[in-house]
């Protein structure tokens, strides 16, 4: 299984609601990056330990993740 | 051979507007449970939602049905026009505290009264979000707010109104539930409430509610995560999660 | 074609049933509570649906929401009560939503008086709620018209996608009188595409919404608001005429003062004083053109608007005459009526100098 999620830049805001859903605790907000508005985007740090459960996708308010599994 | 397959994707009952809401803000997580819900009901083609004014007033915008923008507080009303007129449609209104329970609270007790066949989603923080944090009905006894500096003083303004439990004291209302959105399991739970109170609606069984506990970072003046631990320890103790009426067949009585 | 009885207010219901009006939200309020029973009693018959809504607020609001459905909708009140619906109206107009508003007026200000007036003409006429609009206005003097107006309003309003107001007294709404059910000539008017109706997978989703997130915007929708009132100016002026070529004293009054002037008219003549009597019955659009071409014409000497009120109307028709004429002016209010003697008398003074 390979996971895969897409998180849109530009539609997060960097609200952190995600982090704390991911059972795996690989989701974090970037400290270092921020998109055009200025909020410190949602990233996953690392992917390999990802299980595609879907969990920071559905805490989103803006709906800007998607998450796949091949 | 590509076996790819999407575990979780915006919904198709949402439209792909960025949602103007603050970050944090759980109208985006209430806004999607609806969206899915209509969606998986098979009744997103079949819905008539009714926006607020409010942090929601945009709402017309997000969901991906046909909606109607509602003056201050008539929600209910415009919905009781559009429920009477198109009696075969699934019909909502989503409305916040300020809305809701101060200036239309006529118009939401008497449509629960009626057992008018419409679904109500209601957005309780606490506060009112658009016009910049002044006191809501739903305030807590010592919570600050621009227009309650030094916090709700009971003895000026009263205590907080619970409106799911006034709600279930009229015979017209078929369904009440108190959920939040703070974390998964609760989402989960009020996404059943969603769509067990469109089910019913469906089903002609009266006036169907849902109050959902939310949090407001912005006017709270707290980050979300912050704001998600304050809801919890101030917010689910005064206003508790759970069934407060469900008149359907097994349905349970709190 | 065969002649009945009919009261004023029931008039007005059975009238709206026959244009097509399936749904009526409405609050109890003298003197027009025979509307809503009639209503309640009558419209399950063909299909439709009567409900009491918990204020008048609220039953503006279902008018709005049914509106938005695409039905045809109504709703009506009486003074008081009309205050309340200005929500509502406001917001209906700047929607663009179809409805007739049915207001038999008393006295005010306050809950003043179940007896008839007509000091809501401003109100009427100049919106009433918050923003910059205008709604059609139309008042009936007697019960056929109230029940030909009541009717033609649902095509006027259908046809420009705004609230028509129907401005009777108290007096019109009570009266019982003979009247015949003829056929009205039907407007052909656009299908309501436009309807919250559920998308049904066959088109894009429709939305109704008055609220604009800019200035620009909002005034991109004010202009485009304004060009219906153009048209409707264009189009919807309507009035009457009464009286002998070569008028000393051309009077203006609508509504049951027009009845009372036109008794006044009689006594004038007999005493020597040619009279003539424009009565508005759109009051807005308000016919100041045809007002100001009578007004100018050389036998005139005076022009004298009679009201239920203290003054209201007169101030279209000084805007209308644009001092070519002196304009006088006698009302009563509160729900005092005069006697064709007063008027007659108030008349003969103004026009004297007295």
């Amino acid at each position: 299984m390979t996971a895969k999620v897409t998180i849109d830049q530009e539609i997060c805001k960097g609200c952190g609601l995600c982090v704390p859903a991911c059972p795996r605790h690989i989701v974090a907000l970037e400290a270092d990056r921020v998109n055009s508005v200025g909020y410190h985007t949602a990233a996953v740090t690392d992917l390999a330990q990802c299980i595609a459960c879907g969990s920071c996708a559905r805490m989103c308010p803006d709906s800007a993740i998607t998450v796949e599994r091949d | 051979m590509s076996s790819v397959s999407v575990v979780y994707a915006k919904s198709l009952g949402l439209t792909d507007k960025p949602m103007h809401y603050c970050p944090g803000c759980t109208h985006g997580l209430v806004h999607k449970l609806v969206a899915e819900c209509l969606v998986e009901l098979g009744e997103l083609e079949n819905t008539v939602g009714v926006a607020p004014v409010g942090c929601a007033g945009y709402a017309y915008d997000y969901f991906n049905c046909d909606m109607q923008q509602a003056a201050h507080g008539r929600a209910p009303a415009v919905a009781t026009g559009i429920k009477r007129v198109l009696p075969d449609r699934t019909v909502f209104t989503y409305q916040g505290d300020g809305d809701l329970a101060a200036i239309g609270t006529a118009e939401i007790v008497h449509a629960a009264m009626r057992g008018e066949k419409i679904t109500t989603i209601f957005i309780n923080n606490a506060i009112y979000g658009m016009t910049g944090g002044q006191m809501a009905p739903t305030t807590l006894v010592g919570q600050r707010a621009t227009t309650a500096p030094q916090g709700r003083d009971p003895g000026h303004y009263g205590y907080p109104i619970r409106m799911a439990e006034l709600l279930s004291t009229l015979d017209g209302t078929a369904y009440a539930e108190r959920v939040t959105v703070v974390d998964l399991p609760h989402l989960n739970r009020a996404k059943q409430a969603i769509k067990k109170a469109f089910t019913l609606q469906r089903e002609g069984a009266g006036f169907t509610f849902v109050e959902v506990l939310s949090i407001c970072p912005t006017n709270w003046g707290m980050a979300p995560l912050q704001a998600v631990d304050w809801l919890r320890e101030h917010m689910i103790p005064y206003y508790p999660l759970g069934v407060v009426k469900d008149s359907s067949k097994g349905g349970e009585r709190a | 074609m065969k002649k009945e009885l009919w009261k004023g207010n029931e008039a007005v219901a059975q009238a709206a049933i026959n244009a097509g009006c399936r749904y009526f939200f409405g609050y109890p309020i003298t003197p027009q509570n025979e509307i809503p029973e009639y209503m309640a009693a009558h419209l399950p018959e063909v299909g439709g649906c009567f409900l009491q809504s918990e204020s008048e607020v609220a039953a503006i609001n279902m008018v709005y929401g049914a509106a938005g459905a695409g039905a045809r909708v109504m709703t009506s009140s009486s003074s008081p009560g009309i205050s309340l619906k200005q929500e509502g109206i406001t917001y209906l107009v700047g929607s663009e939503l179809p409805a007739v508003i049915v207001n038999a007026m008393r006295g005010g200000p306050g809950l003043g008086t179940i007896q008839p007036a007509q000091g809501d003409y401003f109100q009427a006429t100049r919106g009433g709620g918050n923003g910059d609009y205008r709604t059609v206005v139309l008042a009936p003097s007697s019960v056929q018209e109230a029940a030909d107006l009541t009717a033609e309003a649902f095509d006027i309003a259908d046809q420009y996608r705004n609230p028509v107001l129907v401005l009777m007294d108290g007096m019109i709404g009570q009266m019982m009188e003979a009247m015949t059910w003829r056929p009205l000539p039907r407007r052909e008017l656009p299908p309501k595409t436009w309807a919250t109706t559920g998308t049904g997978g066959r088109r894009e989703k429709n939305i109704i919404n008055s609220w604009r997130s800019s200035g620009a915007l909002l005034e991109e929708h004010n202009l485009h608001l304004a060009e219906k009132w153009r048209a409707m100016e264009a189009r919807e002026v309507r009035w009457e005429e009464r009286g002998a070529e070569g008028a000393q004293l051309l009077f203006v009054a609508y509504g049951t003062t027009a009845r009372l002037v036109a008794g006044a008219m009689e006594q004038l003549e007999a005493r020597g004083v040619r009279c003539a009597l424009l009565r508005p019955i759109s009051l807005w659009p308000y016919p100041a053109a045809r007002l100001r071409a009578l007004a100018e014409q050389p036998s005139v000497r005076a022009v004298f608007a009679v009201e239920l009120s203290l003054g209201q109307m007169v101030e279209d028709v000084r805007l209308a005459v644009e001092g070519v004429k002196p304009v006088g002016f006698f009302g009563r209010a509160g729900g005092a009526i005069p006697t064709p003697r007063e008027i007659a008398e108030h008349a003969l003074d103004f026009l004297e100098g007295r």
